[in-house]
């Protein structure tokens, strides 16, 4: 683990990906049925279900909003899921505020003043883990959203930009991350590119994070496609 | 939660005229005082003001176990009490959410910007220092992480290194500093309606609609982190970063006039 591996060998990268190449997506919408919504999304080696449930009333009473509808979000990583040493079950810090930043996400998105008085539930379980599972989570759980039929005004996605070197990269797996200068995940609103979460750590400077902001929203168009098309599939 | 209805109209009249509460400007700092040293028993403590918002954080340096993926490096750990004599709507009980991010996210400016050299921190295989850094929130006045930011990185700065010897932590007597390497601040910008004001108080806090921290050194940009459902532009993100090269200056300075440097 103490030795850095090189991260880009004559312009490739560990997997082989050109520094501005996703990873292979593949997203399947309604896999689980007793849920309103759900997708199950591959990500390069991530896996992740997301599951909508509800609109149904606010539990406990007393957290209703009489004006509108209330978010509740658990991103959580399986014990199994990552290559490295067994996980603790059960959210941990990370993943509490990995939750937060989720939920905000979708609070921007959702109309939830269409549903006074109640809750959404939104989960994201990542089954197995390689780098980027917020941004997985995310753009999966916002096609379960969108299959449930609960009124959105966006289809938000999320994807990280990270560096190697003076290089930046898109899309990190968890070698990269672990190895990176910088990691920067991003979920945007695609019609009017409003950035709805954004968290870095690492080292950039201003112009490279315009640059990495351009390199995301490239990226984005493609996610965007690919959910578009996974929705679409479903109700043709 | 507390109603601040009255307070949400008046600040919205406030802005709508183009100026804030004690008329600072959109990206003024309201006074910030930095005070080391506030509990001598903690190997490092400082508390930072800035305006009615009081935030102490101690550092206390322990042996421990380390972390099995870095087995030769000390740890660092960071935690934020949200305690309920800071404010009406803190409760007791374990950390909220917010606690939680708040800690994460001042943990990873000193992290990215290496403040403390976790390296230096090996005793013996299987035995290394661990760095507890306590965040103890006072008063809330809005922008608690650029107070616990400055607070965290000026405690750790000033913060005496315990001895190991003989099997036993000696934490008196002839000690030298805890080795430290880079030097982070952050800068917290508010979206409220479409102004974007530095250092919300908690009026602003209130109602603003997005939150982003940038924590950065003289250099670089070390982290980020936006919260809220509010959204922001690029160019929106660009200015704050611009903001924040700059009034980090103002930051560093007031940690530098303390730490005697």
């Amino acid at each position: 683990m103490k030795e850095k591996p090189e991260l880009m060998i004559n312009g490739k990268r560990t997997d082989g990906r050109a520094p501005n190449e996703l990873r292979e997506i593949k997203i399947e919408v309604g896999p689980l049925k007793n849920a309103e919504g759900s997708a199950y999304l591959e990500w390069g080696n991530n896996k992740v279900l997301a599951a909508v449930f509800g609109p149904k009333e606010a539990q406990p009473k007393h957290i209703a909003d009489p004006e509108k509808a209330i978010i509740k979000c658990r991103y959580s990583m399986a014990p199994f899921s990552s290559l490295e040493e067994h996980n603790r079950s059960g959210p941990n810090r990370r993943a509490i505020e990995i939750s937060k930043v989720t939920k905000e996400v979708f609070e921007n998105v959702i109309i939830l003043e269409s549903f006074p008085g109640s809750e959404i539930d939104i989960f994201v379980e990542i089954l197995q883990s390689d780098g980027g599972t917020r941004a997985a989570g995310i753009t999966a759980a916002a096609v379960a959203l969108a299959s449930s039929g609960i009124p959105m005004k966006d289809i938000p996605y999320g994807v990280s930009v990270g560096k190697a070197g003076d290089r930046l990269l898109l899309d990190l797996n968890k070698l990269e991350d672990n190895y990176s200068d910088a990691d920067m995940p991003i979920a945007i609103a695609p019609k009017k590119d409003e950035v709805l979460l954004l968290q870095m750590d690492g080292t950039l400077t201003k112009e490279e994070f315009s640059k990495g902001m351009a390199m995301a929203k490239e990226a984005g168009a493609k996610i965007v496609k690919l959910q578009r098309e996974a929705l679409e599939g479903r109700y043709k | 939660m507390v109603i601040r209805a009255p307070n949400e109209e008046y600040i919205h009249e406030l802005l709508g005229k183009g100026v804030r509460e004690h008329e600072r400007g959109n990206m003024d700092y309201r006074n910030i005082t930095l005070e080391l040293n506030k509990i001598p028993h903690a190997e490092g403590s400082a508390q930072v003001d800035i305006g009615n918002t009081k935030v102490l954080v101690g550092v206390k340096i322990d042996v421990g176990m380390p972390l099995p993926d870095k087995p030769e490096e000390g740890a660092l750990i960071t935690g934020a009490e949200l305690l309920p004599i800071a404010a009406a709507e803190y409760e007791t009980g374990p950390p909220s959410p917010e606690a939680i991010e708040f800690a994460r996210v001042v943990d990873r400016g000193i992290r990215a910007a290496e403040v403390v050299d976790l390296s230096s921190l090996f005793i013996e295989k299987d035995r290394v220092w661990t760095v507890f850094v306590d965040i103890y929130v006072l008063n809330y006045d809005g922008n608690l992480f650029d107070a616990g930011a400055l607070a965290a990185t000026s405690a750790l700065l000033s913060a005496r290194m315990p001895k190991y010897e003989d099997a036993k932590v000696v934490r008196e007597g002839n000690l030298g500093k805890l080795k430290t390497k880079g030097l982070a601040t952050s800068c917290t910008f508010a979206k409220v309606g479409s102004k974007i004001l530095l250092d919300p108080n908690a009026n602003e806090e209130e109602i603003m609609s997005a939150r982003l921290t940038i924590a950065n050194d003289t250099n670089s940009i070390r982290a980020m982190q936006k919260g809220l459902s509010g959204s922001f532009t690029v160019d929106e993100i660009e200015n704050m970063i611009d903001a924040t090269f700059e009034k980090s200056k103002y930051l560093r300075d007031v940690m530098k006039k303390q730490l005697g440097e």
